[in-house]
């Protein structure tokens, strides 16, 4: 690999280990990123359902997906921009609650994610299951904002944050790798800030 | 990855630099699109930024970068300060397809900095000779904050200032309008918004209210990641 001259890097802060390599800490600030116009939906309106193969597709409401039980994440998001966030608390219902209630068939492995935006983003079933994914409205206590994807968004915590669908309508799980909105223009399909697997081919 | 190697830099602004580099060989990409940016340390540590592409497509294996040096920024804050003609950087790409112009009727409305992937499409829709085929609106500060100043006038841009405005400028200063858009969203165009957060929210918000269907707006938003 090229070395850059002149380049040593030393800005860089004490290399905190909670960060995958290539990310910094965002601090304070939650830079805000997507494709679309900022949409405002109405959560009489807000639905979210599971279909594809699933014994039964099944279809939440705002008050329906919020009677059942409530899951937390505390931790760290890493965007593929390069930020990174410590200490998030989000709270919603775990994807496990809500793919119980549709009955996962056994020849179902992937996932994609859709947005009331019409975006899209694929996940493999396991990177979605084992307490690893969530549906959540709050943010650090607060509803999330329009900007952040509320009312409700996917978390998949362990992934780049694009996995995060703001505004997020549904599952569809599959038999085979679907590749969404930005996994088409050249991003990664299982985007694990870890294995710094940004775009395609990393 | 490709080593490509600087061949000219210029400063815009103040706060912006041009990176001219020459690529191993010719590069194919749409108006719109970036690359990403990679710098490497002896001991392995990486850095990495996306910059739009500001120059037109082309059979050339030259491109423009131009890149807001940013407070504290690091790998902008390097570019600026260390890089010289001559120097090799590390770019991948070009990467993204949604706010890739697809060459019909569009019109761009950029905020500071935002106006870097829309110049792409201005000097593409110039070069191919269709002035008309691509509009821009550009809001800036003042007349010092204007990227590629002088190139960018003419009858198919209007530039918006807030702040401050140079003599003999008839708009008085004033954020971006109903009014701005008005005068150039004659019928049917795509509408490619880019900026920071806020100017993108409001410069979307002003083309919905012109009556642009959601789906013919495109947005990129400039976070700001050093």
């Amino acid at each position: 690999m090229a070395l850059t001259r002149g380049f040593s890097g030393r800005h860089r802060a004490a290399r905190d280990s909670r960060l995958p390599p290539g990310q910094y800490d965002a601090g304070m600030n939650w830079p805000v990123l997507h494709a679309e116009s900022t949409p405002t939906i109405d959560t009489a309106r807000w639905s979210f359902e599971i279909d594809g193969l699933v014994d039964k597709p099944v279809r939440w409401n705002w008050d329906e997906i919020h009677a059942l039980p409530a899951s937390r994440y505390e931790g760290a998001i890493h965007c593929v921009t390069t930020w990174s966030k410590f200490g998030m608390r989000f709270d919603g219902v775990s994807v496990d609650t809500l793919l119980d209630a549709a009955g996962v068939r056994d020849d179902a492995t992937f996932a994609l994610a859709r947005s009331h935006t019409g975006y899209t983003t694929n996940l493999r079933l396991e990177d979605l299951t084992d307490g690893k994914a969530w549906v959540v409205w709050d943010v650090n206590g607060a509803p999330l904002t329009d900007i952040h994807g509320g009312p409700a968004r996917l978390l998949v915590p362990h992934l780049y944050f694009w996995k995060s669908a703001k505004w997020v309508s549904g599952l569809t799980l599959l038999a085979e790798d679907q590749q969404g909105f930005w996994e088409v223009r050249g991003y990664h399909d299982r985007g694990d800030p870890w294995l710094e697997q940004r775009y395609q081919g990393d | 990855m490709a080593v490509g190697q600087v061949t000219g830099i210029c400063q815009e602004t103040p706060t912006a630099k041009t990176f001219t580099l020459m690529l191993p060989e010719p590069c194919s990409f749409w108006a719109g699109q970036h690359v990403v940016v990679r710098l490497t340390a002896p001991d392995g540590y990486r850095a990495q930024r996306s910059y739009s592409i500001a120059s037109a497509p082309s059979n050339a294996a030259e491109l423009d970068l131009t890149v807001e040096i940013l407070q504290g920024g690091e790998v902008s804050g390097f570019l600026n300060e260390a890089v010289e003609v001559g120097d090799t950087l590390d770019v991948r790409g070009p990467i993204g397809g949604h706010f890739a112009w697809d060459l019909k009727p569009a019109l761009g409305v950029g905020g500071g900095s935002g106006v870097v992937p829309l110049m792409s499409m201005l000097r593409h829709a110039r070069k191919l000779g269709e002035p008309d085929l691509f509009r821009l609106v550009v809001s800036v500060r003042g007349p010092e904050d204007l990227y590629y100043s002088t190139e960018v006038q003419g009858p198919d841009t209007s530039i918006v200032f807030t702040r401050s405005v140079p003599d003999g400028h008839a708009r008085q200063p004033g954020r971006l309008t109903a009014r701005d858009l008005a005068t150039t969203l004659d019928g049917d165009r795509d509408v490619y918004v880019c900026g920071s957060t806020a100017f993108c929210d409001a410069a979307t918000q002003l083309a919905a209210a012109a009556g642009v269907p959601a789906e013919r707006i495109r947005v990129e938003r400039f976070g700001f990641s050093g």
